[in-house]
């Protein structure tokens, strides 16, 4: 552990408690996936743990090696990044794979599908 | 006195990122159905992540952060691909 050592009191700090308040939000995301009923409900669990874990333990690697300058803090960036944009991309498809599935089903509780306005003769 | 606290913060991080993929993991075996199952692999897909974070912190190897990089790009390809062949595979029923 010779990297920890050089690090000053408030860097220290500072990644203590984003590490730790990023992994405690993604083990919150992690219960609401285990204990929500219903499939919609689950899909909104994750993505407490793919926005605020991901963004709070990058900050805290970016924090620790930028006051250290050890090395170039470009991977996190990049991770934040791409986990940001391509989350949404996921749930959206997965939601609407379900939803088709639900309404294949024809369960209950499901929205139907919007019919499309029908154009009314105007003469 | 602090690389102790920071060793041990990372070390609670750990055991609650290591717990988190246990729920997630749960979710994935019990899942009622299928959509459920690509979920709970997306998220564990998130955790190990994270977890790998956490150990490039401690150790300051780059080699962690580029199999995190890589790990986030699998995720991402696989939970795509499950869920397009779970629109096509009821289309085909």
């Amino acid at each position: 552990m010779s990297h920890l050592t050089d690090l000053p009191v408030w860097a220290a700090i500072l990644v203590c408690g984003l590490t730790l308040l990023g992994a405690a939000i993604t083990l919150i995301g992690s219960v609401g996936l285990l204990r929500f009923t219903s499939f919609y409900e689950r899909l909104h669990a994750p993505t407490l743990a793919t926005s605020g874990g991901v963004i709070l333990i990058c900050a805290a690697s970016i924090i620790c090696f930028a006051v250290l300058q050890s090395r170039w803090v470009f991977h996190e960036i990049l991770i934040i990044v791409f986990v940001l944009v391509t989350t949404p991309v996921t749930l959206m498809l997965l939601g609407q794979a379900a939803l088709y599935r639900d309404r294949v089903k024809e369960k209950r509780g499901v929205p139907l599908k919007q019919r499309p306005p029908r154009e009314e003769p105007t003469e | 006195m602090m690389e102790l606290s920071i060793i041990w913060s990372i070390l609670i991080a750990q055991i609650m990122l290591g717990l988190a993929m246990a729920f997630a993991f749960f979710r994935m075996v019990r899942g009622p159905r299928a959509q459920d199952r690509i979920l709970g692999l997306d998220t564990l897909y998130i955790n190990a992540m994270l977890m790998l974070l956490t150990f490039g912190i401690r150790t300051a190897n780059t080699l962690y952060f580029e199999s995190a990089l890589i790990v986030a790009l699998i995720g991402f390809v696989s939970s795509i691909a499950f869920g397009k062949f779970l629109m096509r595979g009821e289309i085909i029923e």
